[in-house]
């Protein structure tokens, strides 16, 4: 549908790829760790090896006391819905990682707090 | 030579003259052109002169009426202000509320006093007309009282003195400012569904549990009164908001599914709206009324079941999201708090973690939830705060592109799992909080295609202070974002530690001891 209005209603999106000179934004959700309330987001180039995303952001996660358990090589990582194999040493382009995806890994048998999802 | 007097009109002839004799027939101009937005939205008015007007309320009798209120309020303020009345509240945490109402609040009624305003000039017939001028002029009012009571508050306490400042900026009053904005920027009709339906009628009583209730519960005379004083007013608006539904309904059967749409719409986006207003009822008042559970079932799922049971005979059907939000009563203030708790460097106010005998009242209130899944974290979160490693999650959100909500709410077949709906426009993602917002968002996705989202606004590098240069090779965005909020590092934090806490009890000490 489109918006009713009385003259034509086009506008550019906020968030398009342009607006963020030269980087692109990336979503990151680890499941079921609902401690950390919302998956976050970051601004970085598209030629960010994955490993700068894993080491400078997604290590935030560390406060968990789960964290220290992850068996690495176990995790299932999604983009979007997506189930896919991160290359660490590529980019984030070379990954597959556009302006806007969320990264979502999940951890089995690690449930948060008490099994609570948290 | 005799005057001959007139005898007093009555209230009927009265509101004949003041009101409905105020409006005409143009003949210099068509009348379409005169009042071009009434017709856009596709609502089909025949008889502009059905509307009813139960209060027949006139302008001479609203000065009257609202002065002789003020006068009242503004004594006990003053009083209350004299014998040091912030001292009475149960405790320094119940402060909390108040800075996070002055933030969001107020600045809403002005939004509200510029959409009356809007609606009032717009509308064709003298009885909407007036009774939205009115209106314009209360919610003016309801701003000034609610500053005006807690600017007391402000000669003491950290954290309330850039609230006009932080209102378009800060990122958790995005959701009520993008609320108002997307109601302000519709047609009048749409704005009064959103305002005078969905928001004063469906869910205001919400709205006064925490802050009427919660300021007497919690001995704040100031916030207490500003309340009841308002209430009158609140009556007033209400029936306008029922009145506008009724008509739109009873002038054209083509109306109903339009306003069905708005009434779905509105009422999911005032319901993710109260998740902080419950978080109020359930985590920071000290002395609690009721559960927000409690609450939602009383004021949503009975009364809010009898109005939608009354307008059935229209054609209108419950909003689509009812069945959601009773699954989510639940949940969603334990999320919020967890949300807020987890960003004491990003608040203008204080959070904490429960005593135990609240956190035992939240078990008892929450049988199904808070064992299961919140109490835990929450017993975390304090055990690594009593040994010095409070959380700070220093990362930036992801918010629902429709809500401005941040995306922390649970898949309703999942209280585990947390929902994220995503698609693609125009080359493009967006996401989403839940199926209902995702649904707003394919109405008319070329509106919330500019959704202001601070987050995103700071990795534009649109948040630094005048004098910072953006483009300068070694910026960095969100490095400045404390001074562009002009956030006061004393109001941040934890409330265990804080200068208010120990201000307070210094104070209280010397009001009640030698």
């Amino acid at each position: 549908m489109t918006v009713a209005a009385l003259a034509p209603y086009e506008f550019a999106s906020r968030d398009r790829l342009e607006n963020f000179h030269g980087k692109q934004l990336v979503y990151v959700w680890w499941e079921k760790h609902r401690m950390f309330s919302r998956p976050f987001v970051v601004a970085l180039t598209p030629a960010t090896p994955f490993r700068r995303l894993f080491e400078d952001y997604i290590s935030t996660y560390a406060w968990h006391p789960d964290w220290p358990h992850i068996v690495w090589d176990q995790v299932i990582w999604q983009n979007g819905d997506e189930v896919f194999t991160p290359d660490f040493d590529a980019s984030l382009a070379q990954n597959g990682i556009g302006h806007k995806d969320l990264i979502r890994f999940s951890t089995p048998g690690l449930d948060g707090i008490a099994g609570t999802g948290y | 030579m005799d005057m001959k007097v007139d005898k007093k009109l009555g209230l009927k002839e009265r509101y004949a003259l003041m009101t409905r004799d105020l409006a005409w027939e143009t003949t210099y101009q068509p009348m379409d052109k005169v009042f071009p937005q009434v017709t856009y939205e596709g609502i089909k008015i025949h008889d502009w002169n059905a509307w009813e007007d139960p209060f027949r309320l006139t302008m001479d009798a609203y000065w009257k009426y609202q002065a002789e209120k003020e006068r009242k309020l503004y004594a006990i303020l003053d009083a209350f202000n004299q014998n040091n009345g912030h001292l009475s509240v149960t405790d320094a945490r119940y402060i909390n509320v108040l800075k996070l109402f002055l933030g969001s609040t107020p600045p809403l009624e002005l939004m509200a006093a510029r959409g009356f305003t809007n609606v009032g000039r717009h509308m064709v017939g003298a009885g909407p007309r007036v009774a939205c001028l009115m209106q314009a002029v209360d919610e003016y009012r309801h701003f000034q009282t609610q500053v005006h009571s807690i600017s007391n508050y402000n000669k003491y306490y950290n954290g309330m003195n850039e609230f006009a400042h932080q209102q378009s900026r800060m990122w958790y009053l995005s959701d009520g400012k993008s609320f108002f904005d997307d109601a302000i920027t519709a047609g009048p009709f749409e704005f009064m569904v959103a305002i005078g339906f969905a928001f004063e009628y469906v869910l205001t009583n919400i709205l006064f549990v925490p802050f009427i209730s919660g300021a007497a519960y919690n001995g704040d005379m100031a916030a207490m009164t500003v309340g009841f004083s308002a209430q009158s007013d609140e009556a007033r608006h209400m029936t306008l908001g029922l009145e506008c539904i009724k008509f739109m309904l009873e002038q054209d059967p083509d109306n109903l599914p339009i306003v069905q749409r708005w009434i779905d719409k509105w009422t999911w986006r005032g319901t993710r709206k109260l998740a902080s207003v419950g978080m109020m009822m359930d985590y920071m008042l000290p002395k609690r009324i009721m559960s927000f559970k409690e609450a939602w079932e009383m004021y949503f799922e009975q009364n809010g079941a009898a109005l939608f049971n009354d307008l059935a005979r229209y054609g209108v059907k419950v909003p689509k999201c009812f069945v959601q939000t009773v699954a989510e009563k639940e949940h969603v203030t334990h999320q919020s708090w967890i949300g807020f708790y987890m960003k004491p460097d990003s608040t203008p106010f204080h959070t904490w973690i429960p005593e135990k005998d609240e956190l035992d009242w939240l078990s008892e209130k929450y049988p199904n939830t808070f064992d299961k899944y919140y109490r835990p974290v929450l017993e975390h979160f304090d055990a690594q705060e009593k040994s010095g490693n409070r959380f700070n999650n220093k990362t930036a959100p992801m918010n629902c592109q429709v809500c401005i909500s941040t995306i922390k709410f649970n898949d309703p077949d999942d209280p585990m799992k947390t929902l994220i709906r995503s698609k693609t426009y125009k080359g493009e993602k967006f996401h989403f909080c839940s199926l209902h917002c995702e649904e707003i968002f394919d109405a008319e996705p070329e509106k919330y295609i500019q959704a202001y989202i601070s987050s995103h606004q700071v990795l534009q590098g649109n948040c630094a202070p005048e004098g910072v240069d953006t483009t300068a090779p070694d910026f960095e965005p969100g490095a400045h974002i404390a001074a562009y909020w002009r956030l006061d590092k004393a109001a941040t934090g934890d409330f265990n530690g804080s200068e208010d806490q120990a201000n307070f009890a210094a104070w209280r000490r010397q009001a009640t001891s030698n």
